[in-house]
Formats: C-alpha cells, sequence, structure tokens
C-alpha cells in the first residue's frame, strides 16, 4: 500500500493536537496501523460493519432461528389464510405475516438474507478476480494482449448490461439450463482449460527467468493457441445434440454467473490504468535492474499498490450486486422458488401488496439496510484507505 | 476535431456490429424457450413446430442466420433487374416472433414513453442533485450537510422498484393512503393530453430521479469540496470575488465535469428502456418490450432491443466526449 509521507505527517499532526501519547505517535506505523486507526474513528462505518456482522451470523444460523420462531420458508398452509384465501398480517405466531402461499414472511427473509450475502460475496471475487488478472495482463504485457482485452472491454460495455444479464439469466433459469453439456464436449474443454493452465504456469516460470523485453512472441503463442483450438472444439461438441447435463443450474449459481461475467469489466479497466502508470515507475525500474522477475514484479511490487483500489472498488461493488441479484429475482430469472430471495418476494408481492403491505415491506426493509449497511462501511473504507477524500 | 469525429463515427459502427454478433451467439445459443415451439402453440404436433422452425429460419446455421438479419439492416438497396440504381428502403430489423408486427415499429411506438421518462426524470435529478450537492458542499459538515447525505446515502441503498411500489401503496390516486399522485398504469401519450401525460410520470420520474439525484449529490459535494481547496480559489477570493460567484463560477466549472461524464452515460442506458420502472408503474415503453422479447425468446425483437440500446449508449459516450473537450481545455489542446 503507498501511503505517502504526507498521510503519515497528517496522522501524527492529528493525535499530536489531543497530546495523549506524542512520544508513542512519533514511531512509524505500517500502512496497515494507520488504516485501523481511521477507521475506527469512523462510528457511522463501524455501525455498517456491526450490522454486516449480525447479519451474516443471521444466514449461517436461518435454519436455527426460524427453528426457534417454530416457522419455516417452505411450509405452506392454508390454515393462516384468511376466509377469502387471503394471506393474514404480523401476529404472534408469524412476526412479519404470512405470503399467499401461507409461508412465513419472516422465515424467508431470514433465508433471503443467505442469497443476497452469498452472491455479494461470491459474485464479488469472481468478478472482481477475473478484472484484477485481465487488467494486469493487459497492462503489463502490453502490445496485441492489451489491444485485445481492451476491444474486449469496450464491447461488453456498449452492451446494455442489464439485457445481457437478463438474457443469460433467463436462458439458463427458464430453459433447459445452459451450457448444456455431452460429457464429450465436457471432458475436451477441461483438456483445454489444463493445457492453458499449464501454458500460463510454463509461461510464468519462463518469464521470471527471463527479462521482459526478452519474452519472444512466438514461445507465447504456441502454446496459448493450442489451447485456444481445444477449447473451441470442445465448446463446439457442448452444443451437439444428446446433451446429458448442464454446467449452471438454475438457481444462485445461475445468478453469480450472470454478475461475474457482466461486471468484471469496470474493474478490469481499472486495474488496467492503475498498472499502466505503476510499471513506469521508478521501484520498479529499479526492481527489475536488480534482477528482479516479471513474477517478482508483478506480485511483490505492483500487486501490492493495487491493494487499496481493490478493496475500495470491492465495497463499492458489493452493495451494487446485492441490487443485482434482487433485480434479477425480481424479474423472475434469478433465484428460482421455492427457494426465498428478497427480490422476489417484492415481486410476488407486486399484485397484493395493497392489502398484504407486510409482504413488501419486510424484504424490501431488509434489503435497504444490507445495502446501505454495506454502502456505509465502504464509504468508511474509502476514507481510510484514501485519507485524500476525506470527508 | 473533425477527424477526431469521424474516427469516432467508425468506430461506433465496429461496436455496434460486435454487440450484434455477440447478442446472436448469446440469445440464439442459449434461448430460454423455444420461439418455434411458443408460436405454434399447445400440443403442436412436432411436424407443425418444424415447418414454423423452417420458416423463421431457425434450422439454418447460425452464421446464415446472421447474415441474413445484417443483409437487412443495410438501408440501401442495389437494383441489377431493369435499369441499375441505388434505392433507399430504411434499415429492416425484421418481424418479432410473437405477434408477427415489424420490430422497427414496435420500438419507435414505444420509444415516446421511454423518452419521456427519462428525459423527466433527467431534469428532476439534475435539478436536484447539483443543487443539494452544492448546498451539501458549501455547508459541509453542518446539521443539513449531513442530515441530505444521510437520505442520499438511503436513497441510492434502495431498489427502485421497491421504492416505486412504496410510493404507490402511500401516495396513489387508486390505492394509496394519502391521494396525491396518478397509480400506475395511467401512462398516456403527450400528444392525447398533455397534463394527463405530466400527471401520470411525475411519480415514476421522482422515484427513478431519486436514487440518480442522490449519487450525484455525492458525488458532486466531493468534488466541489476537493476544488475549493485548489489555489486558484483563493486566487479568485483574494480578488475580492464575492463568495457565490467564487463557487458558481469558478468552483462548479471544474468540479462538474465527471456529473457530465455520469448523466451522459445514465441517459444514453436510460434511453434503452428502464425496465424495473417501466414494470412497477406498468409503462409501455422499450424495456418492457426488452423484457417480454427475452423471456419470450423474440429473438428478432431482442437484437432489436439490444441494438437500440447500445446505440444509446455508445452515442451517449460519443457525446460526452466531445462535449469534455469543449469543457476542458486540458483534453482540447492535447
Amino acid at each position: 500500500m503507498s501511503v505517502g509521507a504526507a498521510d503519515i505527517l497528517h496522522e501524527t499532526e492529528r493525535t499530536g493536537d489531543g497530546g495523549i501519547d506524542s512520544a508513542v505517535v512519533i514511531a512509524a506505523r505500517s500502512p496497515m496501523q494507520l488504516f485501523w486507526r481511521r477507521l475506527r474513528e469512523d462510528k457511522v462505518a463501524l455501525v455498517g460493519l456491526a450490522f454486516i456482522v449480525v447479519l451474516i451470523v443471521i444466514a449461517l444460523f436461518a435454519p436455527l432461528i426460524a427453528k426457534a420462531f417454530g416457522v419455516s420458508p417452505y411450509k405452506q398452509s392454508t390454515k393462516v389464510l384468511d376466509q377469502f384465501g387471503s394471506p393474514t398480517g404480523p401476529s404472534s405466531a408469524h412476526i412479519m405475516g404470512v405470503d399467499p402461499l401461507g409461508r412465513d414472511v419472516f422465515a424467508r427473509v431470514l433465508y433471503g438474507a443467505r442469497v443476497s450475502l452469498e452472491v455479494a460475496i461470491v459474485a464479488t471475487a469472481i468478478s472482481v478476480s477475473i478484472g484484477v488478472v485481465v487488467g494486469m495482463v493487459a497492462a503489463f504485457y502490453r502490445g496485441w494482449v492489451d489491444t485485445i482485452i481492451s476491444r474486449l472491454i469496450d464491447i461488453l460495455l456498449a452492451f446494455p448490461i442489464l439485457l445481457l444479464a437478463l438474457g443469460l439469466a433467463s436462458a439458463c433459469s427458464l430453459g433447459n439450463g445452459c451450457l448444456k453439456t455431452n460429457g464429450v464436449g465436457r471432458d475436451i474443454l477441461y483438456v483445454g482449460l489444463a493445457i492453458l493452465a499449464l501454458a500460463v504456469v510454463w509461461l510464468g516460470r519462463k518469464a521470471s527467468k527471463v527479462k521482459l523485453s526478452g519474452l519472444d512472441r512466438s514461445t507465447l503463442a504456441g502454446p496459448l493457441i493450442t489451447a485456444a483450438v481445444v477449447i473451441a472444439i470442445g465448446l463446439f461438441m457442448w452444443q451437439v445434440p444428446g446433451q446429458t447435463s448442464t454446467l449452471i443450474k438454475p438457481g444462485v449459481g445461475v445468478v453469480i454467473f450472470v454478475i461475474a461475467f457482466v461486471n468484471w469489466t469496470y474493474i478490469g479497466r481499472i486495474i488496467r490504468g492503475q498498472v499502466l502508470s505503476l510499471r513506469e515507475k521508478e521501484f520498479v525500474e529499479a526492481s527489475r535492474s536488480l534482477g528482479a522477475s516479471n513474477a517478482r514484479i508483478i506480485f511483490r511490487e505492483i500487486l501490492p499498490n493495487l491493494i487499496a483500489p481493490i478493496i475500495v472498488y470491492s465495497t463499492l461493488v458489493i452493495p451494487t450486486n446485492i441490487l443485482f441479484e434482487a433485480a434479477l429475482s425480481f424479474l423472475g430469472v434469478g433465484v428460482q422458488p421455492p427457494q426465498a430471495s428478497w427480490g422476489q418476494m417484492i415481486a410476488d408481492a407486486t399484485s397484493i401488496f395493497d392489502t398484504a403491505w407486510w409482504f413488501m415491506v419486510f424484504p424490501g426493509v431488509a434489503l435497504v439496510l444490507t445495502v446501505l449497511a454495506f454502502n456505509l462501511l465502504g464509504d468508511g473504507l474509502q476514507d481510510a484507505l484514501n485519507p485524500r477524500s476525506r470527508r | 476535431m473533425g477527424r477526431y469525429i469521424v474516427r469516432r463515427l467508425l468506430w461506433v459502427i465496429v461496436l455496434l456490429i460486435a454487440v450484434s454478433m455477440l447478442t446472436f451467439i448469446i440469445f440464439y445459443t442459449f434461448p430460454s424457450s423455444d420461439p418455434a415451439a411458443l408460436r405454434a402453440g399447445r400440443n403442436a404436433s412436432p411436424a407443425v413446430i418444424a415447418e414454423i422452425r423452417h420458416q423463421l429460419g431457425l434450422d439454418r446455421s447460425l452464421l446464415w442466420q446472421y447474415w441474413h438479419y445484417m443483409k437487412g439492416l443495410i438501408p440501401v438497396e442495389v437494383h441489377t433487374k431493369g435499369s441499375f440504381g441505388l434505392g433507399w428502403h430504411g434499415p429492416d430489423f425484421g418481424y418479432s416472433f410473437q405477434n408477427q408486427q415489424p420490430v422497427k415499429q414496435q420500438i419507435l411506438d414505444r420509444l415516446p414513453a421511454t423518452i419521456s421518462l427519462a428525459a423527466g426524470a433527467a431534469v428532476i435529478w439534475l435539478v436536484a442533485g447539483i443543487g443539494v450537492g452544492i448546498i451539501s458542499a458549501v455547508k459541509s459538515r453542518s446539521l443539513l450537510d449531513r442530515v441530505t447525505m444521510g437520505g442520499a446515502l438511503l436513497a441510492i441503498s434502495a431498489p427502485v422498484y421497491w421504492l416505486g411500489l412504496v410510493c404507490l401503496y402511500l401516495f396513489s390516486k387508486d390505492i394509496g393512503k394519502v391521494h396525491i399522485f396518478d397509480g400506475a398504469n395511467s401512462y398516456t401519450g403527450i400528444t392525447n393530453s398533455f397534463s394527463h401525460w405530466f400527471g401520470s410520470l411525475l411519480l415514476p420520474w421522482l422515484v427513478l430521479a431519486a436514487s440518480f439525484a442522490a449519487f450525484y449529490a455525492r458525488l458532486l459535494r466531493a468534488n466541489l469540496i476537493e476544488v475549493m481547496g485548489e489555489d486558484y480559489i483563493r486566487t479568485a477570493r483574494a480578488k475580492g470575488l464575492p463568495e457565490r460567484r467564487v463557487i458558481l463560477k469558478h468552483g462548479l466549472r471544474s468540479a462538474i465535469t465527471p456529473i457530465v461524464t455520469a448523466a451522459g452515460l445514465d441517459i444514453g442506458i436510460l434511453l434503452g428502456g428502464a425496465i424495473l420502472t417501466e414494470s412497477v408503474f406498468n409503462i409501455p415503453g422499450i424495456g418492457r418490450a426488452a423484457y417480454d422479447a427475452i423471456i419470450h425468446s423474440d429473438l428478432p425483437m431482442i437484437q432489436g432491443t439490444v441494438l437500440f440500446g447500445a446505440f444509446f449508449i455508445v452515442t451517449a459516450n460519443l457525446v460526452v466526449d466531445i462535449v469534455y473537450a469543449f469543457l476542458d481545455p486540458r483534453v482540447r489542446y492535447s
């Protein structure tokens, strides 16, 4: 993490004013310590963090909590509907009322937290990982690699994202599942991916011995083209009739796949920009002149400087991804019933919300509070990592 | 500048072709349902489905289908029979699988609703966002600032469809607790009755604008606070300029450039259809058409709406870049 002298000065100055123990203050602090100090002072961010921790605990123990209240998210019952067959509101037995199928809203809100958090964490992790790797590769190797990646990002960014996500999600959720596999195609694809992985490892080892400029493009091309051809054959075979199974089945997996697929471009572009400027910095030059390998430069010199933007971006994108999942489920192509998701509950409530307000209000409030908590924490992290934007 | 614009326009065309290819690959290889089976209706015999499949060209190869589609998009026609000449017939987007209507006509029919929604909301969020942003920046750390920024964060965190439902529940004339706004399903075209059009869109505008306004206010506030610490602001103050002039003329001018970028892109995206808002308030816009097309695997309609949306996005990008060059001299001269 790069924290300039100005920041450290700023820090000593501030705590020096308080005059608590100036002797300790002079001692050097690691960037991590400075970060924690700043975050600890941000009460609002801590509230957000506390809410998220509580939510994670609730999501983990959702079955136990539901059992403790004597409710289940899947049990349907006509007994809890009134004489016209409409759902009944909050009562001692069902503290958030029931839905039109007689299922307990409280239990479903609890289980909805699992979906939201799973998507928030997994989809964000996947899309950020893809973006970081792709962005770093593009900027570090430049040339045609960079051209292809940048143009691909341009194309994806020109695409109406929600339509793309809707299309992928509806294909995966409503059709017969997407990426239909016949066993042979899948196996060939896996072989291709394995060759690709081996090629990357081999190139990495080779690159760590040779200087960057000395890395011959033709040595790159051989294994990569082989891998590409095998993957293409695998993908082609994949579509051959007589499918036996689907790779991505309807449910949370689809939502995660879709969000990761459409979202990596933003972080990819940010990381590319960062690496483009970092690779020209003096400390990279110095490291290279000392004979450091490419791998060392990438992992030990450049990557640590990317941690702050990666954290800031991830916290910014988590709330967006939660809302994205809810929106897909609201539109009926995300998480599939009977599994509970907040977005899907709001969608179900749309037709009856004028009479059954509880069915609309509670999932919505849970959603808003969760997104709000992540936003609060994100703001706090951003300020703590980047003191110049301090508000 | 002229060369730059021409180069960018060519790039726009390349991008749109790439988007159309991607759409084809994704939506034709992973359809959410079989369009031929949907059209054939219930209990159709396999022979009938195969016949419809043949009519729609779905039994041809992907490449043939793509070529067939792209040929229609080329707006000029070369006559070779009789007299040689060029004829202009406009781009042909094909016919919807669902209702056999021309895709172009359907999109054009729905365009006024989407433009009305996007434009009205944009006016509201720009006025509210910029106003609140300036006030919050000037009175930063005051109670007013804290309350509005807290509210802004809340508005960003609320999904638009839920906010819409809550507002309908509380304020709509048909089912609301307080009868203020027209409810859902009340949209009419501006040519029918201006007052009815305005009334029916007022609530959708406010709901759609809420999170955008909040985002813009936060963005502008942060930028303006940073800019107001610059040396040239101190110079302007030292010259004895009134504070109002320092803020509006010197500070805002450079703080507002990111807002221009964001506004251009957001409006571009919304013109391609605001699916969530349109479905909550039942406004017959392009977003609803795109959603229906995707659910029913209406491939020509999907292709049309996606290309339409992509067109607005890349055009908005282009406009933003050009406007940027005029706003920021550094970009213009480099």
